[in-house]
């Protein structure tokens, strides 16, 4: 790679990087799907899928494929620009916060970080603000759809993940207090001096924040027990009511982006990121430049594999909240916590640092 | 690049200011406006300043446009009537808002050197942490003017809940 200029050599990785990581997003969608999917059947005591290949393996290629043959129904009373723009809105946000996570240890190959697509100095921020981008193809899809059970769940939607979103903010900024950085990179870096000891949800004492957090993210992705927006026993389908094929499909595969990212930045903020929980204790073991990237992966991915699990064990186990008692529980509860966790940790700070 | 991005982002800007005048529908202006807010968050960031971009997007787009978007689908608000509106608008309107123009412009140009400036791009190097700088002056030199802002929200919050409660 000698005679290609730095330019042209950072322009070429980050391409090549874009282009592994948003597959590897969109088979882990696809991969989330069969996973909610088989386990919420052993929770019920069935199988889940398990014709299409073994184990079912290859159903998410089925689904695909049967949802991009399907008839692309558009109804004759929607507000068509914003009703095609709303999935694509969804679909891409969810997707562009992936952007920022850093998914493995610092890397540098010709000066370009290969684990992290962008390491920008305002990361944390630039996943809030695309989260709440994404809130419009919600929005937008309920209203544009011109159907009544579109709009109330697309209203439900909107005022669930406003409200959510503050208490899901101010969890977070006790973690930047520990960090004094809003970079993941140097928030994964600040936790990774001892192990699962520095982490910030233990050795930082900010569990209270984590599970704000954790709760804050259930609603914000709508997920049960907070997906009140598409509660089908109220509203049909909420706000994808009209919706069918592939359309239907990126609010489908938006939803479990929004999953995937949420579980990522659980796991960079509480859980060390791509840091071992033993810290640094086994890393004679394998001291090469590739083996400990891969192994900094695979403790990544295990991290966010057991948030995806706890999605869906969360999803098996508890009821629906009403609508009020969701309000409520945001404003009244979590709002309130979360100020007084900012408060403490900035205290604890103050006093020992 | 940052000229490639000013001018980019600035026409989509004007672009976005005129489109939610001349549209007829309530969301479709409210869009708009979303538009023009994210590109002056993008032309906030070519000049360096991330924080208020940031702030841009998540207060701006994120919250407060959402709101304004809640609201017109809660009322179903409808397309507005076209009207002739008044004549004095037109001979007092399009006058003003040239001379306003003018005069903001020619007070730019000419206190160009009091009010500072900054390269485009200038402080993108990483040379300095802008969060820690607003937040330093914030809490230090611009203490005061802080905290009587938030209060003057504290006191607007008051307001709505009074406002609310007569309906509880």
């Amino acid at each position: 790679m000698s005679h290609l200029t730095n330019f042209e050599v950072f322009l070429l990785l980050s391409i090549l990087k874009i282009a592994v990581v948003l597959v590897i997003t969109l088979m882990g969608v696809a991969y989330t799907v069969l996973l909610e999917r088989k386990f919420l059947g052993h929770l019920q005591n069935r199988w889940g899928p398990s014709r299409v290949g073994p184990f079912g393996l290859l159903q998410p290629l089925v689904d695909g494929l049967k949802l991009f043959l399907k008839e692309d129904m558009m109804p004759l009373a929607v507000e068509r620009p914003l009703f095609v723009l709303a999935p694509i809105i969804a679909l891409g946000c969810a997707l562009i916060s992936i952007a920022v996570v850093p998914f493995g240890r610092t890397t540098m190959v010709h000066g370009v970080d290969l684990f992290q697509i962008a390491n920008v100095n305002i990361g944390l921020l630039v996943v809030l603000g695309v989260t709440s981008i994404g809130v419009y193809g919600i929005t937008l899809s309920g209203w544009s759809s011109n159907n009544k059970y579109s709009l109330f769940g697309s209203l439900r939607s909107t005022a669930q993940v406003i409200s959510y979103e503050l208490a899901l903010g101010l969890s977070l900024v006790g973690i930047v207090l520990r960090a004094g950085s809003l970079s993941l990179r140097d928030i994964v870096n600040s936790q990774a001096a001892h192990g699962a000891l520095s982490w910030n949800i233990f050795g930082g004492f900010q569990f209270v924040a984590f599970f704000i957090y954790l709760m804050a993210a259930y609603a914000e992705t709508n997920r049960s027990p907070f997906d009140l927006p598409e509660a089908e026993s109220e509203l049909v389908a909420g706000y994808h009511t009209e919706y069918s094929s592939m359309k239907f499909a990126m609010f489908f595969m938006a939803e479990y982006a929004n999953m995937i990212t949420v579980a990522c930045v659980a796991t960079l903020l509480f859980f060390g990121g791509a840091a071992s929980p033993f810290g640094h204790t086994f890393d004679h073991v394998a001291s090469g430049a590739i083996a400990s990237g891969i192994i900094s992966i695979f403790w990544f991915v295990a991290k966010v594999f057991a948030f995806l699990l706890l999605y869906i064990w969360v999803r098996g186990t508890l009821p629906r909240f009403r609508y009020d008692q969701l309000m409520d529980f945001g404003w009244k509860f979590l709002l309130p916590v979360a100020m007084v966790n900012i408060l403490a940790t900035a205290l604890a700070l103050a006093y020992h640092g | 690049m940052e000229l490639a991005l000013f001018i980019l982002f600035g026409l989509l800007a004007v672009a976005g200011a005129l489109n939610l005048l001349f549209q007829r529908h309530p969301i479709n202006s409210a869009l708009s406006l979303v538009v023009v807010m994210m590109s002056l968050a993008v032309l906030y960031w070519s000049l360096g300043a991330e924080f208020l971009a940031a702030a841009q997007v998540i207060v701006y787009a994120g919250a407060i446009m959402v709101l304004f978007i809640f609201v017109v689908m809660l009322l179903n608000a409808g397309e507005e009537e076209q009207t002739h509106g008044s004549k004095i608008a037109y001979i007092v309107g399009i006058p003003g808002a040239g001379a306003i123009f003018c005069l903001l412009s020619f007070v730019f140009l000419s206190e160009r050197s009091h009010l500072g400036s900054t390269a485009l791009g200038g402080y993108l190097s990483n040379a300095v942490s802008n969060i820690s700088e607003i937040s330093h002056v914030l809490f230090t030199s611009l203490l005061l003017p802080f905290e009587v802002t938030s209060i003057l929200i504290l006191v607007a919050i008051l307001g709505a809940v009074v406002l609310a409660r007569k309906e509880l």
